[in-house]
């Protein structure tokens, strides 16, 4: 790794970041917690309007238009409704794991942003394996959702659990090798020096990965086409079956604040961060979360539900070997000396590979039985 | 050489989508758009002319329901029957219209109302003074064409889609 680059990148974050801070670290601490978990809310909000208003668009219909101006207060009115409802607990219910998945579950959401920059050097905490860190914490919430899975004790929830976990452990393997080819490039773990080093938007230097990352993501965070466990159609509400309240809220809270999350990481990794002309730099990071959580409304509007065999059969036989190949291209890519030298033939060079890889290895993938059912 | 299998669904379905979204929602709010409804509509309400009724009680008679109630008395110096009573439970009618079109002088019609519902299962039976029809009780041109053509026409949901934003 390249020390020297890092020093660099270093030292003006240091001068970005300490002189302003009065009190140091608490103040800092203390600051970017509130502004967080504000963050997190306010955009939680925003983005179910996006969602509702957007699908319903798309489904030729109108959405929530009545509550305030445009329907935007909506996301206020359902947050007094669930928090004015009964709190039930089942009678065979595990009630300290019941009453604790929630909060178990909701806590990576926040904790994910502690390395996300804002703007250069804002955020919580610059930790130099940022991205090791995202993954790390952002699987924890599987924990959450396991318990309350388990702790309902409901065939639907621990059904609906199970196959969160499974779906869990087989995409964060792709998501993993599609980060490989970002860090790689910008040869750091940090997730502000990786924006700092995207002078052009990765998503242009890795197209593909940027497709695989989204597709783990999604699946990650269980959103359509993966929302397997939750299915409505085949577990009533899956793991959260048997939430009700403010409880049920949480959960709510956390597949959106999840959702933010992964728009932000994607938004940091491939689409430049906080990077842009004119507006100033939060504001780009809030457009960009925004645009990347649109595609993410866009495609569970189009796309139907996937089988949990075709759910496995995606990850390991389509998402995997595609990431491993993205990997070792973007590897000889950087021996070669590309992105510092040959950027815009790189950018050429990995959409045509993009391009011929998909469709490649989509037909390969229909003969390897991921579109058919087996008997 | 099957595009299908090349993972090109997901585009062409993507594309559709988008176009939706940039297109006019075919929906009416209803309270305050209202589509038209059809002229030949069948209401849950009845109207009837108090002129035109001589108390045959057909209607009842005819009635599969038996939700119409009518008792007359004899006018002897008249000649003729004078209604003391005409009732019509709604929450039995099934809106066949038989006795719209048993009614041999004309005084029996559907109302073009639709917005009929009631909080109480009693509110249901509607009394003589409110089978009269009146502005806001228009006729339905159910059974009688010529009222039909008075009535504006029906609001078809094509003429939503075709609509310009």
């Amino acid at each position: 790794m390249a020390t020297a680059g890092l020093n660099i990148y270093h030292l003006a974050r240091l001068q970005a970041v300490s002189p302003d801070w009065p009190g140091g670290f608490w103040w800092h601490w203390l600051f970017f917690t509130v502004v967080i978990i504000g963050f997190v809310l306010t955009m939680v909000m925003g983005v179910i309007y996006i969602e509702r208003r957007g699908m319903g668009r798309m489904q030729s219909r109108l959405g929530p238009n009545r509550t305030g101006p445009f329907g935007l207060l909506q996301p206020v009115a359902d947050a007094v409704k669930v928090l004015l409802k009964e709190n039930i607990v089942p009678a065979a219910a595990d009630k300290l794991v019941h009453w604790l998945a929630p909060v178990i579950a909701f806590a990576p959401a926040l904790m994910l942003f502690a390395v996300i920059p804002f703007e250069n050097g804002a955020l919580l905490a610059d930790l130099n394996i940022g991205i090791l860190y995202v993954i790390a914490i952002s699987s924890v919430s599987t924990v959450g959702i396991f318990m309350a899975g388990w702790g309902s004790s409901n065939k639907y929830s621990l059904l609906g659990a199970m196959r969160n976990v499974a779906a869990i452990v087989s995409y964060e393997i792709p998501m993993v090798l599609a980060i490989v080819g970002v860090v790689l490039i910008a040869g750091s773990l940090s997730l502000n020096d990786i924006v700092v080093a995207q002078n052009v938007p990765f998503i242009l230097l890795q197209p593909l990965g940027f497709l695989l990352f989204f597709a783990a993501g999604c699946a990650e965070i269980n959103r359509s086409p993966f929302d397997l466990m939750e299915a409505d159609s085949e577990l009533v509400a899956g793991f959260h079956t048997e939430y009700s309240g403010m409880k049920f809220a949480m959960f709510y809270l956390v597949e959106y604040a999840e959702a933010v999350a992964i728009s932000a990481i994607i938004a940091t990794l491939f689409l430049g961060g906080w990077k842009g002309p004119i507006l100033p730099p939060w504001l780009w990071f809030v457009v960009k979360i925004i645009l990347v959580f649109f595609a993410m409304v866009w495609t569970r509007t189009t796309l139907p539900r996937i089988r949990i065999d075709q759910l496995m059969a995606f990850a390991w036989k389509f998402l995997f070997p595609m990431s491993l190949l993205n990997m070792f291209i973007t590897a000889l890519q950087v021996l070669a000396g590309w992105p510092t030298e040959l950027v815009w033939v790189m950018i050429i060079v990995n959409i045509a590979v993009m391009a011929i890889l998909v469709l490649v290895w989509s037909r390969f993938f229909f003969r390897l039985g991921g579109g058919r059912v087996e008997i | 050489m099957k595009f299908e299998r090349y993972g090109i669904g997901i585009a062409k379905g993507l594309t559709v989508t988008i176009k939706h979204l940039f297109r006019h929602p075919t929906v009416s709010q209803y309270p305050e758009q209202r589509l038209n409804i059809s002229r030949r509509f069948r209401g849950n309400e009845l109207i009837w002319n108090q002129e035109k009724c001589t108390g045959c009680g057909t209607c009842a008679k005819t009635c599969p329901q038996g939700a119409i109630e009518i008792i007359t008395s004899t006018d002897m110096a008249e000649n003729k029957y004078v209604v003391e009573k005409y009732e019509a439970d709604t929450g039995y009618c099934i809106q066949c219209g038989l006795c719209i079109e048993s009614c041999p002088y004309e005084a029996l019609y559907f109302s073009h109302n639709f917005e009929c519902a009631k909080y109480r299962r009693g509110e249901l039976v509607q009394g003589k003074e409110e089978m009269l029809e009146t502005p806001e009780r228009k006729v339905s041109g159910y059974f009688y064409p010529d009222k039909a053509e008075k009535l504006p026409k029906q609001t078809l949901l094509i003429e939503k889609v075709t609509e310009k934003r």
